[in-house]
């Protein structure tokens, strides 16, 4: 049976749908989330790089990196956050991080 | 025959281990399942053909964001047990909103077929079959997309700035050397000359 393009479009929009119910699921834990938001970035991932092989253009894998580079910055920036706002209110709850609140 | 083997058994463990990043009590054992998800992602990049980009997901996520997520867990002393309460309850309407997401992504991408005039396009990002992938990749991003690898060089910079920059406190009560205060140190601050009187003190 030849795997074609759908098929990686599936498994990408299972993943993407598996983040967003993750962020659902787990709204009191800011490093789920945080890991939540990882798996929708693979998820677009995926479909770039299936539409590079399949459309037979590179610049999807170009745009692949981008999104790397960006999960990667997101990442740290956010346990930064994370690590900063602990030492601040011994806490990670999401419903504790109003302190912005108006 | 064997692709589509290995394209099942890749799409599948990616699968199960995102659904236990999602579920797993214990969230170190989430952030293992992460890096099972991005071992088997890694397999389906290799599938397709993207040999650098599959190798540079390992080293990014596995190396570089799975460790630090873990870090993290690891360092934080925080109640994981009561964070994980009102799991069952907010079930529903993830699934719900899950379900519909999904829906919608397949009917989308069910009623859509390629247009053939595309594939044909005149280009010069063609993926070259007599070179490696690594070296093609190469070929593109330094040519082509020179400036968006600049920018996202400098995306990293200013990431790993802000990273540091949050994290970096400065301790009360330490002591540490303070090379400038004791190079200005003079003898008129230190010395002080007494004149004391034979049989009593200061």
């Amino acid at each position: 049976m030849e795997i074609g393009l759908s098929h990686y479009l599936s498994v990408a929009a299972i993943l993407f749908t598996l983040g967003v119910i993750g962020i659902f699921l787990n709204r009191k834990n800011v490093i789920i989330i945080l890991m939540s938001i990882e798996l929708m970035l693979l998820a677009v991932n995926i479909n770039l790089v299936a539409f590079s092989a399949f459309l037979d253009n590179l610049q999807g894998q170009i745009f692949a990196l981008m999104i790397l580079t960006v999960a990667a910055g997101e990442a740290a920036i956010g346990l930064a956050i994370v690590v900063t706002y602990f030492r601040n209110r011994g806490s990670i709850a999401v419903e504790d991080i109003n302190m912005m609140k108006g | 025959m064997l692709t589509a083997l290995f394209f099942y058994l890749f799409a599948g463990l990616a699968v199960i281990s995102a659904i236990m990043v999602i579920g797993a009590k214990n969230p170190v054992h989430a952030v293992l399942f992460l890096i099972l998800a991005f071992f088997n992602v890694a397999g389906l990049f290799l599938l397709l053909g993207a040999e650098f980009l599959a190798l540079v997901l390992l080293i990014v996520y596995v190396g570089a964001v799975a460790v630090l997520f873990l870090f993290v867990v690891m360092m934080l002393d925080v109640d994981f047990a009561e964070l994980k309460s009102g799991f069952l309850s907010y079930l529903p309407v993830g699934l719900i909103v899950g379900g519909i997401l999904l829906a919608e992504i397949i009917m989308a991408a069910g009623a859509w077929v390629l247009n053939p005039a595309l594939s044909k396009l005149e280009k010069n990002t063609a993926i070259n079959a007599n070179i490696t992938n690594t070296e093609a990749f190469g070929r593109v991003l330094y040519t082509d997309h020179l400036y968006y690898f600049e920018a996202a060089g400098l995306l990293l910079l200013v990431a790993m700035i802000g990273a540091i920059i949050l994290t970096l406190r400065s301790r009360e009560g330490v002591k540490r050397q303070d090379i400038a205060k004791q190079v200005g140190r003079r003898p008129a601050d230190s010395i002080e000359v007494v004149k004391v009187e034979t049989g009593q003190g200061i």
